[in-house]
């Protein structure tokens, strides 16, 4: 015992390895690099638009930061008035959160479906779906907004989630992850008497936590980013995005009217900062359910 | 409390292997069956069919005179534990052992007044809040047999439960088990690939290859009279030993003619004899020498070869053993007869 506690107390001499140094001085000046454009958004945030327009971006923070913030959230553009940026937040918030919950539900069910009952040409199904990642919404908008036009879905939140959530990222995912849960944990469920819902409720979805985590973290920031389709699908402007409303506003440029650069500015931030917080808050969980595969 | 009756069950595969050919077997009521035989065997399979995991392509299966061929697994009173334990990850080990009363519509309190029954008698109460990664192998296999007990089945099965246990605890096990099956008088059906466990739990052995019966019976009929050349290699460790002799004129003959006990018959024979079956004398009439001892602490075996042929013999520790050549004589009583062609015993 005595010979151990006095080992524990030679501290261990530390040489300096240059090239961690060098590593990390890379990666330092690689991720200052990386944020510089925030950072410019951030300054112009805190000056008034003026400024911006005199002397571009500066390094030193000006005062307008609540003024901006003010204007950002509870000024209204448009014609009709209502697109301030709160509820511009809001439709932003619902649309992110119907399309990433949407997508993970249907991934869900479809995946379970595949995996786990003798569907004839499963395979098949499968590759079907996975196939429809070569057809992005890009490629098929006009067949989809018809459809969704001929449905009365313009301008409804159902139309601006909707149309976009099946999807075959998720089903693959969770495919995956289905396989990978041992088949003795189904055969014990059976003899225990849980039919197929219960097994999916009791079963499946509480084991699929991390997966389910991950999935929404990258569809959620999918969802948010949404710019072509929101375009597509709603003219009212109530309904309006954040992504979509940022642009509104930088197009006043026309006239004399200085373009209102700390507004836009600030609604960028605000845009950004939601997935931000789902990316920090469910980071772990994140690499867990990519990674992990202890069942 | 229950009868089994497996009548010509049988196993084909889509792709036309046959996994299990047409099987008789009659299990009594409180009785412990093992199931044993090398991988690939079917005793999974036939384990798995009588659970209901496994569809029946010929025969019936009964449980108390009940056919059961096309019963759900959930309705057929059966409970099962399985080798990797199938925990419910997410669950407490309350949660776990609880399940299946859930889902049988049972009222909460009596759930819980069951769970704790069984937790009592598997000496689980203090985890009854944990989840099963913070358990240890033994403690999850308890609460895999938790999860059985507190249902009160007709019928236990067990498909290899201790197989990803070590040495110590299995043997642990393996005493826990039979004792709670003794207790609760539940007829069981136990599969393993491991002989040990079946000699030592079995109240009956059926000892299956290649799909096939080899033999049914107690362990002591398996062990002393093993009805062919497979079952006698694979039951004991080590396992029987098989020499080459010879029928001759109503004498079984081994060497330079050395007679060893009379018996029917002309032609090849192969004679089996348990290592522990040999005595050592100087007036013995056969030469083993030995080419190695195996020191088990116990007992010793000695490798060796005797008229030509590999031989084991199983000594008490206390027996001096020197190398080189020995004096032996087999004890005539304990031998076995097999064809020499078929394997089966004569």
């Amino acid at each position: 015992m005595t010979d151990m506690t006095q080992d524990a107390n030679v501290i261990p001499i530390r040489r300096i390895r240059w090239s961690r140094v060098l590593d990390h001085v890379i990666l330092i000046a690689g991720s200052l690099f990386m944020l510089i454009p925030l950072l410019v958004v951030l300054q112009t945030t805190t000056t008034t638009d003026v400024e911006t327009m005199k002397y571009g971006p500066e390094l030193l923070l000006g005062d307008q930061f609540d003024d901006n913030l003010k204007k950002a959230m509870f000024k209204a553009s448009g014609f009709a008035g209502e697109n301030t940026g709160t509820s511009m937040l809001i439709n932003s918030m619902i649309l992110g959160l119907g399309f990433a919950l949407g997508k993970i539900v249907i991934g869900m069910m479809a995946a379970y479906a595949l995996v786990y009952f003798r569907l004839r040409f499963a395979t098949f199904a499968f590759w079907l779906i996975f196939t429809t990642l070569l057809l992005p919404l890009e490629v098929r908008i006009l067949p989809s907004y018809e459809i969704a036009q001929q449905l009365g879905l313009l301008n409804t939140y159902t139309g601006l989630i909707v149309p976009l959530i099946a999807s075959a990222t998720a089903t693959f995912f969770f495919r995956q992850y289905f396989r990978s849960v041992p088949e003795e944990l189904v055969e014990a469920a059976r003899i225990d008497g849980a039919g197929p819902v219960k097994f999916f409720i009791d079963i499946l979805v509480p084991l699929s936590q991390t997966m389910i985590a991950a999935m929404f973290i990258i569809m959620f920031v999918f969802g948010w980013n949404q710019y072509l389709w929101p375009t597509m699908i709603t003219t009212d402007e109530d309904m309006y995005t954040l992504v979509r409303g940022i642009k509104q506003i930088t197009q006043d440029l026309e006239g004399t009217n200085i373009p209102e650069y700390g507004r836009a500015n600030m609604l960028a931030l605000i845009a950004i900062l939601p997935p931000v917080v789902v990316v920090i808050f469910f980071q772990s969980w994140f690499v867990k359910g990519l990674t992990e595969s202890d069942k | 409390m229950a009868q089994i009756s497996l009548k010509n069950l049988r196993k084909t595969y889509p792709n036309g292997f046959e996994a299990v050919v047409p099987t008789n077997i009659d299990i009594s009521d409180g009785e412990f069956v093992v199931l044993v035989g090398p991988s690939g065997c079917g005793k999974s399979t036939l384990l798995r069919m009588v659970a209901g995991l496994e569809d029946i392509t010929e025969g019936t299966l009964s449980i108390n005179g009940r056919q059961v061929n096309h019963v759900d697994p959930a309705d057929r009173d059966i409970a099962m534990v399985f080798q990797n334990y199938a925990l419910y990850p997410h669950m407490t080990v309350r949660k776990n052992i609880g399940y299946g009363l859930k889902n049988r519509k049972i009222a909460s309190d009596e759930i819980e007044a069951k769970v704790q029954v069984a937790a009592k008698m598997l000496n689980l109460t203090e985890y009854l809040d944990s989840k099963p990664n913070q358990l240890s192998g033994g403690q999850r296999q308890r609460v895999a047999m938790g999860r059985a007990v507190v249902r009160d089945p007709a019928l236990f099965l067990f498909d290899e439960p201790l197989s990803n246990l070590d040495a110590k605890l299995r043997h642990q096990m393996r005493i826990e088990i039979k004792s709670l099956q003794r207790r609760l008088g539940v007829t069981s059906i136990y599969v393993t690939h491991d002989q040990v466990e079946a000699m030592t739990m079995a109240d009956r052995i059926v000892v299956l290859n290649g799909g096939r019966i080899e033999q049914i019976g107690t362990p002591a009929e398996i062990y002393d009279a093993p009805a062919s050349t497979f079952v006698a290699s694979f039951m004991g460790a080590p396992p029987m030993n098989l020499i080459e002799g010879r029928l001759d004129a109503g004498h079984v003959k081994i060497g330079d003619d050395v007679t060893l006990m009379d018996a029917e018959g002309t032609g090849p024979v192969t004679i089996g004899v348990r290592p522990e079956d040999v005595e050592l004398t100087p007036s013995g009439h056969l030469t083993f020498s030995v080419d190695l001892v195996e020191e088990l602490g116990a007992h010793r075996l000695l490798h060796g070869q005797m008229a030509g042929q590999p031989f084991t013999i199983h000594v008490g520790k206390d027996v001096e053993v020197q190398s080189g050549d020995i004096r032996i004589n087999l004890k005539p009583d304990a031998l076995c007869l097999f064809d020499s062609d078929t394997g089966i015993a004569r």
